[in-house]
């Protein structure tokens, strides 16, 4: 079964525009794993360099931020969602 | 989660018949009464921003009757303003944002004390003036002003009621260092410039400020008077393409730099710096100091541009942004958009002159730099992107 992993709208540019990427995965971080092998582009914006969460993306299991969640593999059940949410400030022209 | 008042005093003040009359649907709503309008009346707010949650924000607050009211915004309204920033008018296009909301603040709701600052909100006028105020309430358009509002707030123990917006999507909550999380238990830390998409790179839906910034204000209200559930330790967030809202929760993190624990930060710092962007002119390069400490991409001005085509130079233009802009303005380039550009960079040819734009230069920054790593020596970056061109070469193309 699959579960659903929101796209934040300044992400979407990565999934083809997509607001939900599905994955199969039986915890968070293998389907965080699965979401960026499927969308390439979409790693250099969630993980820095050495592979961990970027400090400005927080990643949500339901309505909890993993980082308080359990240290280690953090399982998910069949009705859950995932969703990430990156710090937009509105502005800065680029 | 009820808390105190944000004011704390029992109201004193009276109100004249006017004000009773005024104010009529207030003061016969339960939990909110004469008690309720009469705190308001003593209460002060600090708007930090006069534009697309500032309007909204500015509107309801003043037609409410709260007391005082201070706007910070160094601004002029803009014609590209009006689109959503509605406390602004066509007459007032060149004239301070700060200004033109205190003329229809005035006319609005006379009983409202206004005052203006009619500077940038930064680490060295930010405490002074920030104190005296009751709340302070975030309508900022960037990162380092974002956590500079926040940082003052928690210095002064006082709420800062947070909106952010981009393209469909927003973002509301209550960041009260001495009842919860701040915007820094949220992000620790801002994202390097150009990795986040902008407002004005990414465009916003006009009625999407009026959304989240009538949020801002009914939770300004509510922290004011003491009433309900304040939006403390908790996200809103609201898509208007899909018309949903969702609540995430948001922790106290005890670590935090600021609000937490032992913190580390106990004065405003740069928050420029802290940004890695350069101070308050919004149409700089935001990449020149990035792109200083990481490798050296070779720039070329528009002029030298029209000099090199008017020559019958053979170049190769290739245009990074998205295909809606594209359809809005182009130099006839090829079109490779920076979402797409890790797995189309190969498009672009190792031989020739290869010149990459975009509209003011921070995403053609980022794809030379993607190219540079991938071995080009050919590439070059056009400063200022189309918009400088649009100014300074071709009037004729529209700016957006």
């Amino acid at each position: 079964m699959a579960t659903r992993v929101f796209i934040p709208t300044p992400l979407r540019a990565y999934t083809e525009n997509r607001s939900e990427v599905p994955v199969e995965a039986s915890d968070v971080q293998s389907a965080l794993d699965a979401l960026v092998a499927q969308h390439p582009e979409l790693r250099r914006h969630l993980f820095d360099d050495a592979g961990a969460l970027r400090s400005f993306v927080n990643v949500y299991l339901n309505d909890d931020d993993i980082r308080y969640l359990s240290a280690g593999r953090i399982a998910i059940g069949e009705h859950d969602v995932i969703s990430i949410i990156p710090a937009i400030a509105g502005g800065l022209a680029a | 989660m009820s808390i105190e008042s944000s004011n704390g005093a029992s109201p004193e003040v009276t109100l004249t018949n006017d004000e009773i009359r005024r104010y009529s649907r207030h003061l016969i709503l339960p939990d909110f009464g004469i008690d309720g309008q009469k705190r308001l009346k003593e209460s002060s707010v600090l708007l930090i921003g006069a534009g697309g949650l500032g309007s909204p924000l500015a509107l309801y607050l003043a037609a409410a009757g709260v007391g005082r009211l201070g706007i910070v915004d160094a601004d002029v309204v803009d014609e590209s303003n009006l689109q959503r920033q509605i406390v602004h008018g066509t007459s007032k296009i060149g004239t301070r944002k700060t200004e033109s909301a205190k003329e229809r603040i005035n006319d609005l709701n006379p009983f409202v004390d206004v005052t203006l600052y009619n500077e940038p909100f930064t680490s060295a006028n930010a405490m002074q003036i920030a104190r005296g105020y009751d709340v302070i309430v975030d309508g900022t358009d960037n990162f380092p002003t974002r956590y500079l509002s926040n940082d003052v707030a928690v210095f002064l123990g006082i709420p800062n009621v947070y909106g952010s917006i981009f393209r469909f999507e927003g973002q509301v909550s209550v960041f009260w260092g001495k009842h919860g999380p701040c915007y820094r238990c949220l992000y620790r830390e801002p994202p390097p410039p150009g990795l986040v998409p902008s407002c004005a790179e990414g465009g916003v839906l006009g009625i999407l400020p009026g959304v989240i910034g009538t949020l801002q204000a009914t939770e300004t209200i509510k922290v004011l008077l003491g009433v309900g559930q304040p939006l403390i330790g908790r996200l809103l967030l609201y898509d208007a393409f899909a018309m949903q809202f969702r609540e995430l929760k948001l922790r106290k993190d005890p670590d935090c730099p600021v609000c937490g624990e032992n913190p580390s930060i106990t004065e405003l710092i740069d928050y420029e710096a802290f940004c890695g962007v350069p101070g308050h002119d919004h149409t700089t390069d935001v990449h020149q100091s990035h792109q200083n400490g990481i490798m050296a991409v070779r720039q070329i001005s528009v002029e030298q541009l029209a000099e090199l085509r008017a020559s019958g130079e053979p170049i190769i233009l290739i245009d990074v942004r998205e295909p809606n802009e594209y359809q809005i303005a182009n130099l006839g380039g090829k079109l490779i958009p920076l979402s797409q550009f890790t797995a189309r960079a190969d498009e672009v040819p190792r031989e020739g002159r290869v010149i990459v734009h975009c509209k003011m230069g921070g995403r053609s920054t980022q794809a030379v730099e993607h190219l540079i790593r991938l071995g080009y020596t050919n590439v070059e970056n056009l400063t200022g992107g189309i918009n400088a061109w649009a100014d300074r070469i071709d009037r004729t193309v529209p700016k957006y």
